[in-house]
């Protein structure tokens, strides 16, 4: 990429390395904007008021809604906004899981799961007594057709996985498993957090069910997320949150909901944010993922040839579909390897991600995780390496 | 890197490196608690007899990163045989100190005072004080 996009994005410094947009992305001048134009000119509320700053706001909320759904190929009205990816899935789990499933149905999840997929579906089997069944991953951690179908039987009903791993970084075959899926007549919900970034989502293509993903690691605003659902689906759901805006009529003792996706967006939205989720996209659209996915994956490819150079290193996704790259120095808590980072002013990712399960499979207790996106440089990984290097010295002589 | 020296004192080191009072007792005349800090893997078990309102033995448990490690090794090695008041003046005085709030620096910590570097790394002040809590919620649970 070049030097026009760096400057788009007020948060990169010339002594400072941001490698972790796997936790949240950067945010471009665009998106910065757009949320203070709100702010600045119109702060009105959406649905409601008559006045022009009310009604501009409402148009430029639902034209948002427009792009976004644009973006994954989906209808306008399966586009229900939330507080981000957690809610969007929590608020299937809650509706659609708590309503559907009953002792001995099977919810298939993955150890690669972020907490924000696992914990709801986890909670909706205690409930309702469903099972959990996990995807045995095969020796890299990756989710295989073959190993799905072993868990897939007649008893599923609701398959919960993720697009992409927020720790090992693999594109899992969502198509494939919705085919899959349907064939026992499941739904499935994806987590598409890590993947809305990277590849090109179409879930009409895909033909999933529910997918759920974040503002913020899109270039956009935090606090704003999407929940996609097909009509079908969001036709019957029942609403998780009850308030302004998401009634119709409303009586002493019956009330009605709007139809979806409002019935699902009760109580005053992010307004700003969403409005800048708009901006982001268009960003995003603007550079093509296509070349945001091979600038960065060609960035991973330096990343991971000179990490394989360095002794004293363990990589455990060294085959990765996306820029995420998750590692250890042998020897060195992940917790004592950041803080070197840290000193050095690299902005990484130690711990366990959100991803608890993923680091009992690999038998671990914690990594360390860099993220190389697009206003990333060949500079940046070079004087991560270096520092990497330093950082491996420093420990040995510290008596680790 | 004068920073980072003040982290990884040599103390520090050779208490990650040979923790003391490893390893938990089946005793039900002790008191455990066990913390997890779940963004980071830490887990930390303390355990701790008191007699006659005297900490007559301490012992740990813990897997994470050399401070956490090693502030619950240097943790065990003080408070045994310390009376219980003066062991949680000295566990609340150790937490204060670590999290850069103000403490009595008169206050005997012993070993415990090579933590006083942590100060300066906020992302790292729970490593240091988790062995601390668990072992004041141990006297709590008396």
């Amino acid at each position: 990429m070049n030097k026009k996009i760096i400057s788009d994005f007020p948060q990169i410094k010339s002594d400072y390395i941001y490698f972790d947009t796997a936790a949240t992305s950067l945010k471009p001048k665009p998106v910065i904007e757009a949320v203070n134009m709100y702010n600045e000119t119109l702060s009105a509320n959406i649905h409601r008021g008559m006045y022009f700053n009310s009604v501009k706001t409402t148009e430029l909320y639902e034209e948002a809604r427009g792009v976004v759904a644009k973006f994954i190929n989906a209808k306008e009205e399966e586009i229900v906004f939330t507080r981000g990816t957690t809610s969007s899935i929590n608020l299937v789990a809650s509706s659609y899981g708590l309503a559907n499933l009953k002792p001995g149905d099977e919810i298939i999840v993955s150890e690669q799961e972020h907490h924000s997929q696992f914990l709801p579906w986890q909670n909706v089997a205690k409930k309702t007594g469903a099972i959990l069944k996990f995807v045995e991953l095969n020796f890299e951690g990756k989710i295989t057709i073959e190993m799905f179908k072993k868990v897939l039987s007649d008893k599923t009903k609701v398959v919960a996985l993720n697009y992409v791993s927020n720790v090992l970084g693999y594109i899992n075959d969502i198509k494939e498993i919705t085919k899959l899926t349907h064939q026992k007549n499941a739904v499935i919900v994806v987590d598409a957090a890590q993947a809305i970034q990277h590849i090109k989502v179409d879930v009409l293509d895909l033909d999933v069910d529910f997918l759920a993903f974040s503002g913020h690691k899109m270039l956009g605003p935090t606090g704003v997320g999407i929940l996609y659902g097909k009509s079908q689906h969001l036709d019957i759901l029942e609403p998780m949150e009850f308030g302004g805006d998401m009634n119709e009529d409303v009586e002493k003792t019956e009330s009605t909901w709007k139809k979806y996706p409002l019935k699902f967006e009760a109580g005053t939205m992010p307004i700003a944010e969403v409005i800048g989720l708009k901006e982001a996209i268009s960003y995003l659209n603007n550079l093509g993922l296509e070349n945001i996915h091979s600038y960065s994956m060609n960035l991973y490819q330096h990343l991971q040839n000179e990490i394989n150079k360095i002794d004293g290193i363990t990589v455990y996704n060294p085959n990765s579909d996306t820029g995420i790259l998750t590692y250890n120095i042998d020897g060195v808590p992940a917790h004592d390897a950041i803080t070197y980072y840290a000193e050095k002013n690299i902005a990484l990712r130690s711990g366990q991600h959100c991803a608890k399960l993923i680091h009992d499979f690999l038998n671990i207790h914690s990594s360390l995780r860099v993220t190389v996106y697009f206003y990333n440089t060949k500079e940046e990984v070079d004087r991560f390496i270096e520092v990497t290097k330093e950082a491996i010295k420093y420990f040995k002589s510290v008596g680790f | 890197m004068t920073n980072l020296d003040n982290l990884y004192r040599e103390i520090i080191m050779e208490h990650y490196k040979n923790p003391r009072n490893k390893g938990l007792l089946d005793d039900p005349k002790y008191t455990k608690i066990r913390i997890k800090n779940p963004s980071c893997g830490d887990d930390i078990t303390v355990q701790t007899l008191v007699e006659d309102g005297i900490i007559k033995d301490c012992r740990q448990e813990a897997t994470g990163c050399s401070i956490s490690v090693a502030s619950a090794s240097v943790l065990t090695e003080i408070m045994i045989n310390k009376p219980v008041d003066e062991a949680i003046r000295l566990a609340e005085n150790f937490l204060n100190m670590v999290s850069n709030k103000e403490y009595d620096e008169t206050l005997d910590l012993e070993e415990a005072e090579v933590f006083g570097g942590v100060k300066q790394f906020p992302a790292r002040i729970k490593c240091a004080s988790i062995a601390w809590v668990a072992f004041k919620d141990t006297l709590g649970k008396e």
